[in-house]
């Protein structure tokens, strides 16, 4: 069924004919199961956020805006043994702290590595050591958590010990870096490092996907005129990838402040505020999260939904921001 | 015919045995430093041999350049060091781990552990007792009822992005993006919410699998859609010019020249979810004998095996703990591999 | 631009050029010298047996079809070919008597002495008109005692002074493509190239920003040594002082003759030449 429509308008000139097509039905139906099926993602994202509201929510209303701020976690009953909202404190503040803290030292760390290895692999490696480089790297994006968390723990921690000892010894006079009492093993420094070693993949494979689509034509320009290839790095990729490995560097942020096992592992989990990144101590939402369920009760089983929340939130805002950065720096010139 | 004397390529740009020689002298020369400062101060350890090292060289490399070729080569040979020791520290920790896994985990390796499960056993029994069936075929199913949940949705998702192209497509491939980085403990608490204590109110291996289908499907969705993409666009055209509807010539034409690529997403999707510990420890409950019901009864698992042993801490859970990442990394570099070499043949075609 | 090019015509164009600039500058002397070039991709011999003299002072064309080697054949002259995987070559290129590919020599001033200006405008889009055209300097980390001086005659030499003196803050890519051609020959001037490498530099321009290239190119044309490649023979004609003819027979590229640009395009001695001139194909 086609037909031609003639507007009023446009009755000067030739008019455009409208192509109508009428879909079979076999279309139709094919198109409604996989627009379905495709927006199961959506359903899904829609459904986590309205479960854990639901089953976090009565927490949320009773501890209000210190469920974010404070740092006490106790339940607390009335002396008939039953649970008592009015005087139970769940505040995730001291792990939202640490999860920040935690996640902020992996970034540090990781991006400066990853930026260097994905110009080592695009720009001055030979192919054949490139190739092999690129799986490996991809390869270790590809292990699981609770690998580089027995890692972390066994292998890495009497190495990083020493490291935080010097750290400590040479900088100590920064707070951050202040230990007391010293006790340096199962840190977030040490959490940070093991976090860094998860999220280098993710940020090199970026790096590198953003690095090796700088347009070759600017790469030549600079060559031609003379530059090493140093300074043709720093004229032209370095501003043309600067907005994608920032998007690539907060999504390992996202990531890094998701992960439970690796931070359980190598994280000695006590619940409170330690802004000092040498000392023992510490946690982040999704260790603590795992911490306390096993012998959680049922009101504190709603308090770690909520906690699941807000985790849910945060990484999905970073993400989120890391993918619209990432997408937003294909294609334009700076 | 006149005889024409032979013109052999040359690469007159790649470094000459000259410049080699003189940048193995400089290697040489940071080695030696490196060394004798060690040796003569109370510097010690790997840490103080590699930044000795990574410095002398640095320093000798770049006066090197500098009185040899100027500065602005000078300022290129420390960019190259610096990169050079990116990639060394990148690279350096996969090192240390494949090492550790196979050293540490050989040793808690026997043939039983394919046969028997821990159903008599306790981790803290000695290594050559029990085995890891149970966790084997646990996570051979949680892995298989993923798979029937994620693969048709994923592919699904991939399709109407790359057949369909609808309205949605920008804010499907944000919600992929998005899902994909939700952190896997929100995954299983948000099964427990939703599954577990409304509806089955107990641990079985198929609430397991549901969480880690939402691992999974983004996985899935996003490696099929780079697959589709590359499909070229006249095999489709050819298919409707036939006078094929979308719908067949999607499943006649597109799907089966995708295959491969398929079949990779799929083993990324495996390699993806095989390892992961929280989901598992929130909702299967663990079982330490062979379950194959994955709707009712506990699961045993090969990450909840390994954070069990591990938990234990005794010298001979720990040993187990070693055995069943070794195992776990086994499979999922197989995945791997296997994965590339698919890939690769369909690249190459 | 006409449909008939007629030989005799453009000889003539060419030929009038070639007198008067000859009568007004004296050649100085060979400025660049290929010998016996080679170049393969891979296993693929690309181009063969190539010896050809670019004098001081003069422009030279380098005409034939597409895949004849003449973009390869300049780009192993700065040295910009060994950037393709699997290159390699063989022979001499020789600027003012030393090798380029001698060993142990720095390329980086090679590539210096020899500017490039390419197809496509290149512009870096993160930088100014004005860093831009000082760019060079930085990536070669040179040093200069008055950076607006040199702005403002490089730009000048470019013919794109008057055009953009107001805006030297605006952003390269601001600017249309034919100014961003010569924003790209303003750049290379910075850096007191020798020879400038023309690369097809009008093939993505209009006629109108082709003629003020042209007229940049003439003006150069004194104090520089100038290879261009062209597809447009009328260009040849109009700009340059000496013709090579490219051809590929299937195998690789070779050079089937080179003259006086009057001479090829008036009398040329072999018969493909006259062929390709005349625009029996190509």
């Amino acid at each position: 069924m086609s037909q031609t429509v003639i507007s009023p308008a446009s009755v000067g000139g030739p008019t455009k004919r409208e192509i109508t097509t009428q879909p079979r039905v076999s279309d139709r139906v094919f198109a409604g199961i996989v627009t379905s099926g495709a927006l199961s993602s959506l359903v899904i994202l829609g459904l986590i956020f309205f479960f854990l509201t639901f089953q976090g929510f009565s927490v949320l209303r009773t501890q209000g805006f210190r469920f974010i701020t404070g740092s006490n976690w106790q339940v607390v009953q009335d002396a008939a043994g039953n649970f008592d909202p009015k005087a139970t404190q769940f505040g995730i503040g001291a792990m939202l702290i640490g999860t920040v803290l935690s996640a902020l030292i992996a970034i540090v760390v990781a991006v400066p590595i990853s930026i260097l290895s994905a110009l080592f692999l695009n720009f001055f490696a030979p192919p054949f050591l490139k190739k092999i480089m690129v799986a490996v790297v991809d390869l270790m994006a590809a292990f699981p958590s609770i690998l580089f968390g027995l890692w972390g723990f066994f292998i890495l921690m009497p190495s990083a010990e020493y490291w935080a000892k010097l750290l400590h010894h040479f900088l100590g006079f920064i707070p951050l870096f202040q230990v007391d009492p010293p006790i340096y093993t199962r840190s977030p420094f040490i959490a940070g490092l093991v976090l860094a070693i998860m999220v280098i993949p993710i940020v090199t494979s970026v790096a590198r996907e953003v690095f090796s689509q700088t347009p070759p034509d600017r790469i030549q320009a600079a060559y031609a005129l003379g530059a090493t290839r140093w300074s043709m790095i720093r004229a032209v990729v370095l501003p043309y990838g600067r907005s994608g490995v920032i998007g690539g560097a907060m999504l390992g942020l996202g990531r890094a402040m998701g992960e439970t096992v690796a931070v359980y592992t190598v994280l000695n989990v006590v619940y409170q505020v330690n802004w000092h990144v040498l000392l023992g101590a510490g946690g982040n939402v999704a260790s603590m999260i795992l911490l306390k369920f096993g012998e959680a009760g049922p009101e504190e089983i709603k308090a770690l939904m909520a906690a699941g929340l807000i985790l849910f939130v945060l990484t999905l805002a970073v993400n989120s921001l890391a993918d619209l950065i990432v997408r937003r720096s294909g294609g334009k010139g700076r | 015919m006149t005889e024409k004397q032979v013109v052999r390529p040359q690469k007159p740009w790649q470094s000459s045995p000259r410049e080699r020689f003189n940048s193995g002298l400089v290697l040489l020369a940071g080695l030696l430093t490196s060394y004798v400062i060690v040796a003569i101060t109370p510097m010690k350890g790997k840490l103080a041999y590699f930044s000795l090292f990574f410095l002398a060289f640095t320093i000798y490399d770049f006066t090197f350049h500098y009185f040899t070729r100027g500065m602005a080569l000078a300022k290129d040979a420390i960019a190259r060091a610096f990169v050079a020791l990116g990639i060394t520290l990148a690279v350096a920790p996969i090192i240390s781990i494949l090492a550790t896994v196979f050293i540490r985990g050989y040793k808690g390796i026997h043939l039983s552990l394919f046969t028997k499960d821990m159903k008599l056993n306790s981790v803290s029994d000695p290594v050559n007792q029990g085995g890891l069936l149970h966790a084997l075929t646990g996570t051979g199913i949680l892995v298989l009822v993923a798979l029937i949940i994620s693969v048709p949705l994923g592919i699904l998702t991939a399709i109407y992005m790359t057949e369909i192209k609808g309205r949605f497509v920008r804010p499907i491939k944000f919600l992929v993006q998005a899902m994909s980085g939700v952190p896997s403990i929100v995954a299983g608490l948000f099964i427990l919410s939703a599954i577990v204590y409304p509806i089955t109110k107990s641990y079985s291996g198929f609430v397991g699998a549901l969480a880690l289908s939402i691992l999974m499907i983004p996985t899935i969705a996003r490696t099929s859609e780079e697959v589709l993409l590359l499909i070229p666009n006249d095999l489709r055209e050819a298919g409707v010019a036939l006078g094929g509807t979308q719908w067949r010539t999607v499943a006649m034409v597109v799907v089966p020249a995708a295959k491969s690529g398929l079949v990779t997403a799929m083993i990324l999707g495996i390699a993806r979810i095989a390892g992961e510990t929280a989901p598992v420890l929130l909702l299967t409950g663990g079982g330490d004998s062979v379950n194959g019901n994955p709707f009712s009864g506990p699961m045993g698992s090969l990450p909840f095996y390994i954070w069990k042993a591990y938990a234990v801490g005794t010298a001979e859970s720990v040993t187990r703990a070693w055995a069943g990442i070794l195992i776990l990394l086994v499979i999922v570099l197989m995945l791997f591999i296997s994965a590339r070499v698919l890939s690769e043949r369909r690249t190459s075609k | 631009m006409t449909t008939q090019p007629l030989t005799s015509s453009l000889g003539e164009v060419a030929k009038n050029r070639f007198e008067s600039k000859i009568a007004s500058t004296q050649v100085q002397g060979i400025g660049l010298e290929a010998r016996g070039i080679h170049a393969w991709f891979g296993d693929r011999m690309v181009l063969e047996d190539l010896s050809l003299d670019f004098w001081s002072g003069t422009v030279t064309a380098l005409i034939g079809p597409s895949g004849c080697g003449k973009s390869t054949f300049i780009r192993t002259l700065n040295r910009m070919h060994e950037f393709i995987p699997g290159a390699a070559m063989a022979g001499q290129v020789l600027l003012n008597g030393q090798d380029v590919y001698a060993p142990g020599t720095d390329v980086t001033k090679i590539r210096l002495k020899i500017g490039m200006v390419f197809q496509k405008p290149n512009p870096f889009p993160s930088m100014t008109i004005s860093e831009n055209v000082l760019a060079g300097l930085k990536l070669a980390q040179l040093k200069v005692e008055n950076k607006d001086d040199l702005l403002e005659e490089c730009l000048e030499r470019a013919g794109l002074w008057t055009e953009v003196k107001d805006r030297l803050g605006a952003y390269g890519g601001s600017l249309s493509g034919g100014q961003q051609q010569r924003l790209c020959i303003a750049r290379s001037l910075a850096v007191r190239p020798e020879v400038l490498l023309m690369d097809e530099p009008c093939s993505s321009l209009d006629p109108g920003s082709t003629l003020k290239i042209e007229e940049t190119i003439s003006h150069l044309s004194s104090t520089m040594t100038i290879i261009i490649v062209t597809h447009n023979m009328q260009q040849a004609a109009r700009v340059s002082d000496y013709t090579a003819f490219f051809l590929s027979e299937g195998g690789p590229g070779k050079m089937v003759e080179v003259g006086p640009t009057g001479e090829i395009f008036s009398r040329p001695k072999d018969k493909r030449t006259e062929n390709y001139v005349t625009g029996r194909f190509g």
